[in-house]
């Protein structure tokens, strides 16, 4: 099944690296996954987080307020 | 404590090197090593101590643990005190606000504890130690604490809850009380270890450059102008000098580790200590880009009390550490 990945930050320097390492990550394992960056603060607001970068794995918060990095998320990815 | 390492540059500068003791390029030189490496030594460990002291209090725990029960005025000084070890990005401010308000925090004691994250944190508390010493460090330390608690509990008594964004106070209106558990990881001490070393490894590693340049830049100042430079024009007794610091680092946007090594030069060639450590507080504290952040949850009118009330706190503490310093 896709995984569905979100990165949720509103646009600092962390959140674009946790995005990018998804989608790196996503390219490494050569699987197919929904990446979507959740930029608007409101929208963010629904997930109920305090700190950013977040980072969710089919609608699952895994790891937040911190950068992860590319071998982390693969192994989330893979779980 | 470090003696060892004004040896080692010593050493190094004067002997392998061959520079003069006492000559401008030689005193810049060993100024720039002294420092750098006991800066990276200090910084390395406050953020790791804090950082232990951060896994076993994630802000989620926080704001349950200031959700939970009513605390009659001790929350002002509890949200002050979690926000310098809770370590901060300005750009998560903004989730965070909206997360305690949410949950039923006071605004006034949610303020608090946005003032007192960026103001003290593992990195400007290195800083201090490596720059100023213990003495001062503790200073900053509780008068940072301080300081966000008046802050937080004037803005507090001011009913500022109509001057929020609307979207905001929509929020507001269906808050809820969170009674989801926080679940604490449980793990061992040890198997937190290679996280939170991880963790202190990438906040180095984010001020490092900051700390390069900021010390390359005191250790020019330190070979090239001459001591007591400063003391012509800025002198404690001049009673203009703390409010005009303060509200030029206001817009100004940096970080501790940036600011402090210039700072620390400034203080040896003649500008009063309280008045450069206001000046730090209000360049560290406070700026342009946390306020257009803050406009997204507070009205133009709101962030002008907001800045006014901490840039004042900061300018009186100003006064008070010329005072006592």
């Amino acid at each position: 099944m896709k995984k569905q990945v979100k990165v949720l930050g509103p646009g600092c320097a962390k959140c674009k690296t946790t995005y990018n390492n998804v989608l790196e990550a996503v390219k490494q394992l050569g699987i197919e996954a929904d990446v979507t960056k959740i930029e608007d603060i409101e929208e963010m607001m629904k997930y109920n987080v305090l700190t950013t970068p977040v980072l969710m794995v089919d609608d699952v918060i895994k790891i937040k307020g911190r950068v992860a990095d590319i071998n982390e998320i693969k192994t989330l990815l893979t779980a | 404590m470090f003696d060892w390492l004004q040896h080692f540059a010593d050493w190094l500068i004067y002997s392998v090197f061959g520079l003069t003791h006492g000559s401008k390029v030689g005193d810049a030189l060993n100024f720039f090593v002294f420092d750098t490496i006991k800066i990276f030594i200090l910084l390395g460990l406050v953020t790791f101590l804090m950082g232990i002291v951060n896994s076993y209090f994630p802000i989620d725990r926080v704001r349950n643990f200031l959700t939970k029960r009513k605390w009659y005025g001790l929350d002002y000084f509890l949200a002050s005190f979690f926000g310098t070890i809770t370590p901060f990005c300005s750009c998560s401010s903004v989730p965070l606000f909206i997360g305690f308000v949410k949950g039923g925090i006071p605004l006034g004691v949610t303020l608090a504890f946005l003032i007192s994250s960026p103001l003290v944190d593992a990195v400007s508390v290195a800083m201090f130690i490596g720059m100023f010493g213990w003495k001062t460090t503790i200073v900053y330390v509780v008068s940072g604490i301080v300081l966000s608690m008046i802050a937080g509990y004037i803005l507090g008594k001011m009913n500022l809850e109509h001057l929020l964004t609307d979207w905001v106070k929509k929020i507001l209106e269906n808050k809820q009380i969170a009674d989801e558990e926080f679940e604490a990881e449980k793990k061992t001490f040890f198997q937190r270890l290679p996280e939170i070393g991880k963790e202190a490894l990438g906040i180095v590693k984010g001020v490092s450059l900051y700390i390069l340049i900021g010390i390359a830049i005191g250790g020019l100042m330190h070979g090239f102008i001459p001591t007591g430079f400063f003391e012509e024009y800025i002198s404690k007794e001049n009673p203009f000098a703390v409010p005009i610091a303060v509200i030029l680092g206001v817009p100004m946007y940096s970080n501790a580790a940036g600011v402090l090594p210039v700072m620390q030069v400034l203080v040896q060639k003649g500008i009063p200590l309280g008045t450069a450590i206001a000046f730090s507080m209000a360049v560290v504290g406070l700026s342009i880009p946390e306020g257009l952040l803050l406009k997204k949850v507070m009205t133009t009118k709101m962030l002008f009390i907001f800045f006014g009330v901490v840039t004042a706190c900061i300018i009186i503490s100003g006064y008070l550490f010329n005072l006592i310093l």
